[in-house]
């Protein structure tokens, strides 16, 4: 369904280029979730700016690579040229869904301006069909919440109001940043389980991007690790899980305080990601890796798949086997 | 307050007035709260956004008004002494907070962040003395003696909260409120600045409440837990009972709902939306009660005590269980 | 580091052209007055009855008035009576509205009855009020400062007012009480050093229409004595020669609207200096 090659996004001039996401390359199909985790700063949101068509402008471009929807590129569209030109449809839900959402303007008609705009019809059609996706989001009392403002939800309420403007849209695929992080666990998993059930239900690709390895652990069909603007490891979430083969993906998972209930010291990894522009040849995580070595900082290391499916960005993987 | 107590809280109310939609509501943040800290102990707090733990922590260092109770220290009345009392205290029970960019001044250097305490009470004999501390605390906290010049903006996240760390433990107080100080971090981060806790928490012999919404946290850095709904302490014992052994409903739901970094272990499918009440209209009974599987007609009339549950201070506020 | 300092702050006038051009006029200004008596071609009091409303020539850059007095000469000592009236209402302001804003924000009991006597003297339109006070006092440079001074003391509360409140909630403020801070430490350690560039910004604005309220009320006769050059007393006296000498009244025309211009586009520049996402372009974030 949603294709992309090579995406580089980069901040500066064009002579002096820094990428701030370099050649990352991922596929999702049908009815499928991938989950893109990583740290603050690793280029994740970059990414699904640049696959949305949303970068802000003036800042950072796509430099090189390529989006592709439904079978044509759309690297250089804006969202509206893309629908207008009738290839496919993506949607995008945000973090924080207080900002996105009009303070002074009913829930109701919010959602069908929405519906407006991609269904051509107005008035109580729209509105119907309004009340129709706060049912499919699961909203309580859809009917009476048509008339409610923003402020009178709750967080969790409001996030299921913006997945119902995004499902709108009708997406072929859903791109969603975080949009869990900002709520309590209670109501995080309401909202990942409601998005497991559309993305069966409504059979979308699902673009789902995280810093926390236990929401991608429950809700991602697939992984793709980013470190430093790269995607370091892509698998399937059991074999992520099970044997991870990279080395931060490994550490990543084992300061998890969960995974360590009772240990005296949580296992770190040491130091911190590199600042885009800071970054030389050799392996981007090669100065936190415990087992560098001096080829490791000197040359690129190679993409290994080291099964179907699972491909690593390292020159010495990991040999599998679960975490400690 | 028992003898190893150095800190005892008792019935703690406090309660904002807040405007919403013209009118005035009163909001009881905090409803009632006992807990006493041993010397040594780290006690974690745990609840979601709105059940009060913060406003908690903030009645214990004086930056909120209780309306009600009292908050010991070491046997003194710290808060109805005033005074001496109340200056002493401030100094022996510090804050760190959760927002490692909010909470340090831009326009300061981290030595006069760090230093902050010590400026104001006055406890530097000279600037020698001063400088030769700021740079101990620095080192103690990981970071470069060198630092205690630059600015806010020349630190990271996970540096910016070292200082945050530094600037509480200048000097040695024997009791830190820590609210939420890694939930603003990165996973890897977040693991360094705990184990960086846990050693200054030996190191200084410290006593320390520990605040999250994160069990996986508290779990790690506590040995016991209360667990907060609603302004009131629902369910509290050893960290390792309460999280092996839940008994409160809200508990066990609240352990359930953690994503757990293991695809085999997945919980996940359509899920009934439920949402805590309104701080605004707070029921008359149990504030879980309309959440929970268990409720019964008087759960929604009569709010539940927290009594005692069994061995090591085990302790439940529910009917039914 | 004061390099890296000086570098940033000069950043957004090497962006804008214009604002470099405001900051260079300002700068002329301030030169003109600091050296007036060197750089006027003539005595700025000398009366020539011979020379008498000559239009601009090689001699007289700028002619003369209806008593032969060189406008070229009265127009750069007006500077001094400009950056006078000026720097007069700059101070007046901060060190009236600063106090007043800083105490109402951190104690609200005080604060309810500060900031509502600011509210009345604000319902009063800046000239009116000023002119009032004039006619109180009666007419004098002193007074034409605190008169027109009072109308911007009212603003500049309401800006300290509103960063102090904002700054109050902040987390190190915070911070600060709960290790036993005062009053006294939070606002000189806190407070005031946060209110430092935003201020500057104001004061630069102040700067600019103190330039215009002192001007009309010199041309209403009620500002500086009318015997000192000043772009406002030369307007006023010269408005009866409108016809047959238009240069008395472009000369000094040009420079109030240039002066309060260029404050204009420099208090712009130093705002977007201070525009959070302005320092994220060039990489500051305290």
């Amino acid at each position: 369904m949603l294709s992309v090659r090579d995406l580089t996004v980069s901040l500066g001039p064009e002579t002096a280029p820094v990428d701030i996401v370099a050649g990352v390359s991922f596929d999702v199909a049908k009815g499928e979730i991938l989950g893109l985790v990583g740290e603050s700063g690793c280029g994740k949101s970059m990414t699904s700016l640049a696959v949305m068509g949303l970068l802000p402008q003036p800042g950072p471009r796509v430099r090189a690579g390529r989006v592709v929807l439904d079978g044509s590129d759309v690297t250089q569209l804006q969202p509206w040229q893309r629908v207008e030109a009738g290839h496919g449809r993506m949607a995008m839900i945000f973090q924080e869904p207080m900002t996105s959402l009009n303070p002074v303007r009913r829930i109701g008609d919010q959602i069908a301006e929405a519906v407006r705009v991609h269904d051509q019809v107005s008035g109580a059609p729209a509105l119907a069909r309004a009340r129709e996706l706060l049912e499919l989001v699961r909203m309580p009392d859809p009917a009476m919440q048509l008339s409610a403002y923003p402020h009178q939800l709750s967080g969790g309420q409001r996030q299921r109001v913006m997945i119902a403007i995004a499902l709108a849209c009708r997406p072929q695929v859903l791109i969603a940043d975080e949009p869990t992080t900002a709520l309590d666990v209670t109501i995080q998993i309401q909202i990942l389980g409601l998005l497991r059930e559309l993305c069966g239900r409504l059979d979308m690709a699902i673009l789902f991007i995280t810093h926390d390895m236990g929401v991608i652990a429950q809700l991602a069909d697939r992984v793709a690790v980013m470190y430093a603007g790269r995607i370091v490891e892509t698998a399937g979430v059991d074999a992520v899980f099970g044997s991870p083969r990279h080395h931060y993906t490994r550490g990543l998972m084992d300061c998890m305080p969960v995974r360590n209930a009772g240990a005296h010291r949580l296992p770190t990894v040491s130091g911190q990601p590199p600042a885009p522009g800071t970054i030389r040849a050799g392996c981007v995580f090669a100065p936190r890796c415990a087992a560098a070595r001096e080829e490791c900082r000197a040359t690129d290391p190679p993409r290994i798949a080291v099964s179907q499916g699972h491909q690593v960005l390292c020159a010495f993987p990991l040999n599998g086997g679960g975490p400690a | 307050m028992s003898s190893d107590d150095i800190l005892a809280v008792r019935d703690l109310k406090v309660s904002f007035t807040a405007r919403r939609a013209g009118r005035k509501y009163r909001v009881q943040a905090v409803d009632g709260v006992s807990l006493s800290l041993a010397e040594g102990e780290v006690l974690g707090i745990v609840g979601e956004s709105g059940c009060g733990k913060t406003t908690l922590g903030r009645a214990i260092v004086g930056l909120v008004q209780p309306d009600g109770g009292n908050i010991a220290f070491k046997d003194d009345d710290a808060i109805a002494a005033g005074g001496a009392a109340l200056r002493a205290m401030r100094l022996n029970v510090r804050m760190v907070f959760q927002d490692p960019y909010a909470s340090l001044n831009p326009r300061r250097t981290i030595g006069d962040s760090v230093a902050e305490a010590g400026d104001i009470n006055g406890i530097f004999r000279d600037r020698t003395d001063r400088s030769a501390m700021i740079a101990s605390t620095l080192t103690a906290v990981g970071l470069d003696p060198s630092f205690a010049t630059r600015y806010p903006y020349e630190l990271s996240g996970g540096q910016r909260q070292r200082a945050g760390i530094a600037r509480a433990i200048l000097p040695t107080p024997s009791v830190v409120v820590a609210d939420e100080p890694v939930s603003a971090l990165d996973v890897s981060v977040q693991a360094q600045v705990l184990n960086l806790m846990m050693d200054l928490r030996e190191q200084l012999r410290l006593s320390m409440l520990f605040i999250s919404h994160d069990l996986g946290v508290i779990g790690q850095i506590s040995s016991r837990v209360a667990v907060m709904y609603m302004g009131r302490i629902v369910e509290r014992g050893a960290t390792r009972t309460v999280l092996d052994h839940p008994l409160h409903p809200y508990t066990r739901a609240l352990i359930a709902a953690i994503p757990k970094p293991d695809p085999s272990k997945r919980i996940l499918g359509a899920i009934e939306a439920s949402e805590p009440p309104s701080l605004f209209k707070r029921p008359a009974g149990c504030a879980y009660a309309a959440r929970c599987p268990l409720a019964s007609d008087r759960c929604l009339v009569d709010i539940p005590q927290l009594r005692s549950a069994g061995a090591d201070d085990r302790a439940l506020a529910c009917h039914n269980v | 580091m004061s390099r890296d300092v000086a570098i940033l702050w000069l950043k957004p006038f090497i962006a804008r052209p214009i604002a470099l051009a405001g900051l260079c006029i300002l700068l002329a200004t301030v030169l003109a007055a600091v050296f007036a008596p060197w750089l006027s071609p003539f005595d700025p009091y000398a009366i020539d009855p011979v020379t008498r409303l000559t239009p601009p020539n090689t001699i007289h850059w700028f002619g003369t008035d209806q008593f032969g007095r060189d406008t070229l000469s009265r127009v750069i000592h007006s500077a001094r009576m400009a950056l006078l009236i000026g720097s007069g209402v700059v101070v007046f302001a901060l060190a009236t509205g600063v106090p007043v804003g800083v105490l109402s924000a951190l104690f609200p009991r005080l604060g309810h009855v500060l900031m509502r006597m600011v509210d009345v003297l604000m319902a009063f339109p800046a000239l009116l009020l000023a002119l009032g006070l004039i006619v109180i006092l009666g007419p004098s440079v002193a007074n034409a400062i605190l008169a027109i001074g009072v109308g911007y003391m009212t603003t500049t509360t309401r800006i300290v007012y509103g960063l102090t409140l904002r700054l109050r909630a902040e987390t190190y403020v915070e911070a600060s009480r709960s290790m036993g801070a005062g009053t006294i430490w939070l606002i000189s350690k806190h407070i005031l050093p946060n209110l430092v560039s935003p201020l500057l910004v104001q004061a630069s604005f102040v700067f600019a229409f103190a330039q215009l309220g002192a001007a009309s009320l010199d041309f209403l006769g009620l500002g500086a004595p009318p015997e000192i050059p000043s772009w406002g007393n030369m307007l006023a006296e010269s408005r009866t020669f409108i016809t047959r000498a238009p240069w008395l009244l472009f000369f000094p025309g040009m420079m109030i609207v240039a002066t309060a211009f260029s404050l204009n586009l420099v208090g712009d520049a130093l705002r977007d200096r201070l525009d959070p996402r302005f320092r994220q372009v060039f990489g500051e974030k305290g």
